[in-house]
């Protein structure tokens, strides 16, 4: 019981940073992050040993999914982008432009990729919090990786000369 | 036991870069990309995107948890009165501030559509008692606000008689919905006070009456036969169920309308 709840509280920095990847808003992602931890105390009982971090993550996951689907209905609020703004060459530019080309992907796509590359969990982890085979995992991440480049490469200099 | 001849499939790039493979074949992987400079550039790009999201996210894991995301805060919160709804007081911002009061007591990172209709009906009941001249788009008097409204939201439509209530049609606009066009009707009081009845079409179950109020409005809503119902007014909640009622009991069970007033008449022989 208390291990459960350490274990829990533990994992919260890495849920919230996992969360903030995923929907690209820190107030979002926080409450992403507090449904989840609601959820999973709700569901201790469910939860028979493993591992409580891949738990959460798959819970975190599955709220996300239902969030984005209930908003699909709606037009997505998206920050205007200021194409003029000196951001072109500063510090931030790499940051932002991952952050766009992130928010290109498909949802599956980007959570195995944050999985993987963020959070450090392995294939066969991934596959579980996803609930895929392990193949279609990687061809999820080949997407992803694949229509980054894509983005980071052409789209977004071609973007910028346009004034 | 190392073939370097063997080519080198993308999925083993990905799990080469991933750290995932066997150490085996990490080899052979390397030798392929000192000789095939397209693989090592794309390497280097996936390397590339993972660092610049590290970069951009990595640093929250070292902030502060904020105090509501504290497990003992969650705990506790959860004992007092329920955890998901405090969790969707917080969330009911993702959707924005029109979508979000009505929200308690179901998980804000899934607002349903009952939640949005719901919110949907308060939004244009707000909006539309505080219009003096344009409050409706047909008067209740025209012949056609009925078919036209019952056509356009896909049921034969029909504005309860409120008499009872003191309560007059003044007439109805058409609006959009969570999953269609909605109808919107507006009723006036004697001193001035106005209650609307807004209906959309809803795949959700059906429910008895809820109440729920914020600031100075309430509204009751129900769901029956795939259609959404809800009935805002002054925030009176004996007045506003007494209302529903009787609206329902006209609407559902097809009671004649109990006056053989304006609304009364007006029941729709269009639609289906």
């Amino acid at each position: 019981m208390g291990t459960f709840h350490q274990d829990v509280e533990a994992a919260i920095p890495a849920l919230r940073r996992y969360a903030r990847a995923l929907t690209r808003d820190a107030e979002t992602a926080d409450d992403l992050v507090q449904d989840s931890l609601v959820r999973a105390l709700r569901s201790e009982h469910l939860f028979h040993g493993g591992d409580v971090r891949s738990w959460l993550y798959t819970i975190l996951t599955n709220l996300n999914r239902n969030r984005l689907r209930s908003h699909a209905r709606r037009p997505m609020l998206m920050p205007l982008e200021d194409n003029d703004a000196p951001d072109a060459s500063g510090p931030e530019a790499g940051g932002r432009d991952i952050e766009r080309a992130l928010a290109l992907l498909v949802d599956e796509q980007r959570t195995a990729l944050l999985l993987v590359v963020l959070e450090g969990l392995s294939y066969r982890e991934v596959a579980e919090v996803q609930g895929v085979p392990i193949g279609t995992v990687m061809s999820r991440l080949a997407r992803a990786r694949m229509q980054i480049k894509t983005y980071l490469d052409g789209e977004r200099p071609a973007l910028r000369r346009i004034k | 036991m190392i073939d370097r001849n063997t080519s080198v499939t993308e999925d083993e790039l990905h799990v080469y870069v991933d750290g995932e493979l066997p150490a085996d074949r990490r080899e052979a992987v390397e030798a392929w990309l000192a000789s095939h400079p397209d693989d090592a550039a794309r390497i280097a790009s996936w390397r590339a995107q993972a660092e610049a999201i590290r970069a951009r996210y990595g640093a929250t894991i070292h902030e502060r948890v904020p105090d509501r995301l504290t497990l003992s805060r969650i705990i506790r919160t959860r004992r007092s009165w329920g955890a998901v709804a405090a969790a969707a007081a917080v969330a009911a911002f993702v959707i924005g501030g029109a979508a979000g009061w009505l929200a308690r007591g179901v998980s804000a990172a899934a607002p349903n559509s009952v939640e949005l209709f719901t919110s949907d009906a308060l939004v244009a009941h707000k909006l539309y008692i505080g219009e003096v001249r344009h409050p409706i788009e047909v008067k209740a008097e025209e012949n056609h606000l009925l078919p036209w409204l019952s056509r356009r939201v896909g049921t034969t439509l029909r504005a309860p008689d409120l008499g009872a209530f003191d309560l007059k049609l003044l007439g109805g606009r058409l609006l959009p919905g969570v999953s269609g066009p909605a109808a919107l009707f507006m009723y006036e009081g004697a001193s001035g006070e106005r209650f609307t009845i807004y209906c959309t079409k809803l795949n959700a179950a059906r429910t008895a009456f809820r109440y729920d109020a914020e600031d100075n409005v309430g509204a009751v809503h129900w769901i029956e036969g795939s259609y959404g119902w809800v009935i805002s007014g002054p925030k009176d909640k004996d007045k506003l169920k007494a209302v529903a009622s009787a609206a329902y009991d006209q609407l559902e069970k097809r009671i004649p309308s109990p006056s053989q007033g304006a609304a009364g008449q007006l029941i729709s022989r269009r639609g289906s």
